[in-house]
């Protein structure tokens, strides 16, 4: 009779991550393709909304360097 | 014979369409009426001891616009039943769907801190300990949902709604000159000049009008509720409803402190009741119940946006019609969020104003995106169909999103900064 042990402890550790983040990996291929029609209004519409998220982080980085790192 | 007939024929159908009203409505009076949370009771009370009567113009201006935010998302759940976090990560693909999802958590949950904020510095003016009111307002939320049953959580909620409108006898105990506030509060103008001081309370008013856990709340309680597309003009007015309940609400609350504390600095509802307690017992007393009921109310939509925006993007059953047992992760969420929200106010020295000032922030990373989305939604033809909007919804809505979005930042702008304006 075969004795079985378990396994080592890095690949219980990957299988954990692996079964956990499964489900994330299932959401982003679910939703791979946008599913609205890419028209020009669009287009400048999520242009117009990263260029807002960079100004608005650029804007939190600047407070924190001058607060946190300068005061 | 012929007359009474068709009177009792009228009435019959009044009474028919009342019914189905009743029925129907709940979501759009719910999330209006939660608007006016605890940070929204706070700000009305520092506008009107600010500026008096002045800006009562101004909240009325706000009606509409919340009632055109809101009423798209009542036909984008009719059409698609699916909530807002599902729809853009359909929509949009999975970055603006993470993106939104965790923004809305994050905000959602400093939301909630301040909510409970709110309410045990209501209960503490009635000397209850802040535990005790965690405890309380953690015990009556999974109250309302343990009978697995949406109906039921609807009329509890509607109940507290109803609640919200102390600040109405309580304008009525301080006596305003009525000549006074229709003189200064509803002709538009700016008290004292356009100043930075005022500009700062027009956005911080803006600012409680419109958040982005109102939008992800009302679509995915629409989706809950199982409203059709033959519901919409019945959604529409449980909407318009709430709006002018909301905009009651703000009225009678300003010209409540306007009346009795004009001139004095208050920074917050509570400051606010307990200097009125001194003044008059009940007014004190009523004063703290809306204070603590404005921040029930939020966190109990706050709590089941976030829940009800999770379970559709994992696919967990995520309805209130569902029992514990059925739902297992969805409640699980729900009291996360309230429990560790709660917990936060009871550390010892935690940063609570902070925590107050970074909601402003985080919220106006989201609240462009979840409003450009959702006009994105609406436009798209083979997903909204006769429901799309139409050309005067388009411009209405792509003004007052525009407002929003360049006012919202620049409050936060200003809650970052707090000099820029001044």
């Amino acid at each position: 009779m075969e004795a079985s042990f378990p396994p080592p402890s890095g690949n219980r550790m990957s299988e954990f991550l692996r079964t956990r983040f499964s489900k994330f990996r299932e959401i982003n291929e679910k939703y791979r393709t946008p599913r609205i029609k890419t028209t020009k209004a669009v287009s400048i519409a999520l242009l117009m909304l990263r260029l807002y998220l960079f100004l608005l982080i650029g804007i939190l980085f600047f407070k924190f360097i001058t607060t946190i790192l300068m005061p | 014979m012929n007359a009474l007939s068709r009177l009792f024929y009228k009435y019959r159908r009044f009474a028919k369409m009342i019914k189905l009203f009743l029925m129907i409505s709940g979501p759009g009076i719910i999330v209006m009426v939660a608007d006016n949370d605890a940070g929204g009771i706070t700000t009305y009370t520092a506008t009107g001891a600010a500026y008096g009567y002045g800006l009562l113009w101004f909240l009325v201006l706000l009606g509409p616009v919340a009632y055109f935010i809101q009423e798209m998302t009542v036909r984008l759940g009719a059409v698609t039943k699916r909530g807002h976090a599902e729809a853009i990560f359909d929509a949009f693909g999975p970055f603006w769907g993470w993106f939104s999802l965790l923004d809305l958590v994050l905000t959602d949950w400093l939301t909630l801190v301040t909510e409970f904020i709110g309410m045990t510095a209501a209960l503490s003016i009635f000397h209850i300990q802040p535990w005790i009111t965690v405890l309380i307002v953690c015990t009556v939320m999974g109250i309302m949902i343990l009978r697995g049953r949406y109906w039921t959580w609807e009329k509890i909620a509607i109940f507290f709604c109803a609640l919200n409108l102390v600040y109405v006898p309580a304008a009525f105990i301080v006596h305003p000159s009525i000549s006074d506030i229709i003189n200064q509060g509803f002709i538009p103008h700016f008290p004292g000049g356009f100043t930075g001081q005022l500009f700062f309370f027009l956005m911080a008013n803006i600012g409680t009008t419109i958040a982005p856990w109102m939008v992800f709340f009302q679509q995915s309680s629409v989706v809950d509720k199982g409203l059709q597309e033959k519901d919409i003009p019945w959604g529409k007015l449980d909407t318009a409803v709430g709006s002018l309940f909301t905009i009651l609400i703000a009225v009678f609350c300003v010209v409540v402190t306007a009346t009795l504390l004009k001139g004095v600095q208050i920074e917050s509802a509570a400051q606010a009741a307990t200097i009125l307690m001194g003044q008059s017992r009940y007014l004190g007393t009523l004063l703290a119940i809306g204070l603590f009921n404005a921040g029930f109310l939020g966190a109990i939509c706050i709590s089941l946006a976030s829940s009800w925006a999770f379970g559709e993007v994992f696919g967990w059953a995520h309805s209130l019609n569902h029992k514990i047992r059925e739902a297992p992760w969805f409640y699980a969420f729900y009291f996360f969020m309230i429990i560790t929200a709660g917990c936060v106010v009871l550390i010892p020295g935690a940063p609570l104003v902070q925590i107050t000032l970074f909601v402003q922030v985080i919220a106006t990373t989201l609240l462009p995106a979840a409003l450009v989305f959702l006009i994105l939604l609406l436009n798209d033809e083979t997903l909204m169909g006769k429901f799309k909007n139409t050309l005067f919804q388009n411009i209405v809505n792509v003004v007052i999103v525009g407002a929003i979005i360049v006012l919202s930042t620049l409050y936060s702008i200003s809650a970052l900064f707090p000099n820029l304006f001044v």
